[in-house]
């Protein structure tokens, strides 16, 4: 059975600034990131949707310390958002001082750009992510 | 199903960078086990080895064989299990279930790492891989960052303000400093038994809001056990330690898991499941070691093992109901935090604490007074494995 939806493509529009979604055809249900199968029911009926790309932050950090070859990145903040289509994805918040990201974040609405990863030797090429930004901030 | 029993356990010093190569600690941890069992080499039928990262820290792949033929277990199936931080604990359960069936009657089971010899900066990006390469690691995801949008997360489900949670954390690894400090194989073994609050929280910020103090280490070691059927154990010694519960299970990326988060869903499950093999409540543990890689991970695991309601654990710990003398005593090894964290090996060096802490035969300052049950919460990735174990003296 092949998927509905792969990295490749998904990827691809999101350096459009584009969203893409699976939403299910036996519940309703939308699932970011994309996967085989209904992350509720399991069905693997879904159909391609574009999602909005806005929602508000359930959590937050700012990073001090990185990963071997993304030193010159920190400090960054990455963020869970809680998309109004309902799923949780991660992406990263601008238009903030990192170093000062504290709880009043939480609950902030934001809408979502895109940023691309590079890739390093490990990672089998690029990958972008979103890139969120307060709503009004 | 046999009755399976531990029979014999080993470990090396838990440490920073070590010389040895990850053949040669298993091998001491391996033969220790297999001494204090009073068996041979040539006894194991199988060997089960928890390995994560033997390919980047040293360029060697296939660790579980080159550690077989090292000891003399000559042609034997060797597996290495790959579960991230739980792999060890994947390795003995699995060996339980081979020793279960009836197929084998002796199996060694254990693992080895050498994050310490890594580095921060690679032991940083390969315990990353443990996140989802493809929609997680692009944001920047590190381990602490994994944790540290939990302890968020948890101040505001719980409506405990982040201060407040921070002092609490750092009673979490203050207890985890004071039990390491007396345990000889300790990473921090001599050392930090005096860290205060304010030390931990003006330690430097690896991801906020956590600091250095709340994370565990980077580590070198190696530890394993070798697990028996009943009828062979009861003539190998006196103090057989039996498995009597295990459960296993996985998940997937951390925002497919927003039902349920801060809790740990597939924690929640393998324990239930555990406890149930077991026939026992979390009530009737005496002693936990749980996977407490940060400060916060220990509230986390304690409320959905069930040893505390959610988003009490921090009271817990300030009341010292988690510690030796209280309702569960977590973790009196040091933990991840303070024994150390060698991620292939963490399970087994959980596994080998739970056993000498029911044979009554560790350090008199962190030795649970008659303890009788015990258990082992190992997770691995953001929750994509979780293992947990329960041991009962057999005598």
């Amino acid at each position: 059975m092949e998927h509905k939806l792969i990295f490749k493509d998904y990827n691809e529009a999101l350096k459009q600034n584009k969203l893409l979604g699976l939403k299910c055809q036996s519940c309703g249900t939308i699932t970011v990131p994309p996967k085989m199968v209904c992350r509720q029911c399991a069905s693997p009926d879904m159909e391609v949707i574009e999602l909005k790309g806005s929602g508000k932050i359930k959590t937050f950090t700012t990073v001090f310390v990185a990963s071997e070859g993304r030193e010159d990145e920190v400090p960054y903040t990455i963020v869970m958002v809680e998309l109004d289509d309902g799923p949780w994805i991660m992406g990263n918040l601008e238009g903030i001082d990192p170093a000062t990201a504290t709880m009043e974040l939480i609950g902030k609405k934001v809408r979502m750009g895109h940023k691309v990863f590079p890739g390093d030797k490990y990672s089998a090429g690029e990958g972008a992510r979103p890139l969120f930004s307060l709503v009004g901030g | 199903m046999k009755k399976v029993a531990v029979v014999g356990v080993g470990e090396t010093n838990f440490s920073g960078p070590q010389e040895k190569t990850e053949v040669e600690l298993f091998a001491e941890a391996a033969m220790e086990a297999i001494t204090e069992s009073n068996l041979k080499p040539k006894d194991i039928k199988a060997l089960f080895v928890g390995n994560v990262l033997g390919d980047f820290a040293e360029g060697q792949g296939m660790v579980q064989a080159f550690a077989a033929e090292n000891i003399g277990c000559l042609y034997v199936p060797a597996n290495r299990y790959e579960g991230a931080c739980a792999s060890a604990s994947m390795a003995i359960r699995d060996a339980f279930i081979w020793v279960a069936s009836g197929y084998y009657d002796i199996v060694l089971a254990g693992g080895v790492e050498r994050a310490a010899t890594m580095g921060t900066g690679l032991a940083t990006r390969t315990f990353a891989m443990f996140s989802d390469a493809r929609y997680e690691y692009p944001s920047g995801i590190t381990f602490p960052a994994v944790f540290a949008m939990l302890t968020h997360l948890y101040a505001d489900t719980y409506k405990i303000p982040l201060q407040k949670l921070r002092e609490q954390m750092a009673r979490v690894s203050i207890q985890s400093y004071r039990h390491g400090s007396v345990n000889p194989r300790a990473q921090f073994y001599g050392k930090n038994a005096d860290m205060s609050v304010e030390k931990v929280l003006g330690s430097f910020m690896v991801s906020s809001p956590l600091t250095l103090h709340d994370c565990c280490p980077f580590s070198d070691g190696a530890a394993a056990v070798v697990l028996a059927s009943e009828e062979v154990a009861r003539k190998l010694t006196k103090k057989p330690v039996y498995l009597t519960g295990t459960g296993q299970s996985s998940t997937g990326p951390l925002g497919n898991q927003s039902d349920y988060l801060p809790r740990i869903r597939a924690r929640e499950i393998s324990s239930q499941r555990a406890y149930e093999m077991a026939g026992v409540k979390p009530q009737d543990i005496d002693l936990c070691e749980l996977h407490d890689c940060f400060s916060i991970a220990s509230l986390i695991a304690a409320e959905s093992l069930g040893f505390f309601d959610y988003g009490t654990a921090g009271e817990a710990w300030e009341k010292g109901e988690a510690d030796i003398g209280g309702k569960v005593a977590v973790n009196p090894s040091g933990g991840l935090k303070s024994k150390g964290h060698p991620i292939g090996a963490t399970g087994a060096g959980q596994v080998y604490e739970v056993v000498r802490q029911l044979r009554g035969e560790v350090e008199p300052e962190r030795q649970v007074p008659d303890a009788k049950i015990g258990m082992t919460d190992t997770l691995g990735g953001d929750g994509g494995t979780l293992v947990n174990m329960i041991f009962e003296r057999g005598w």
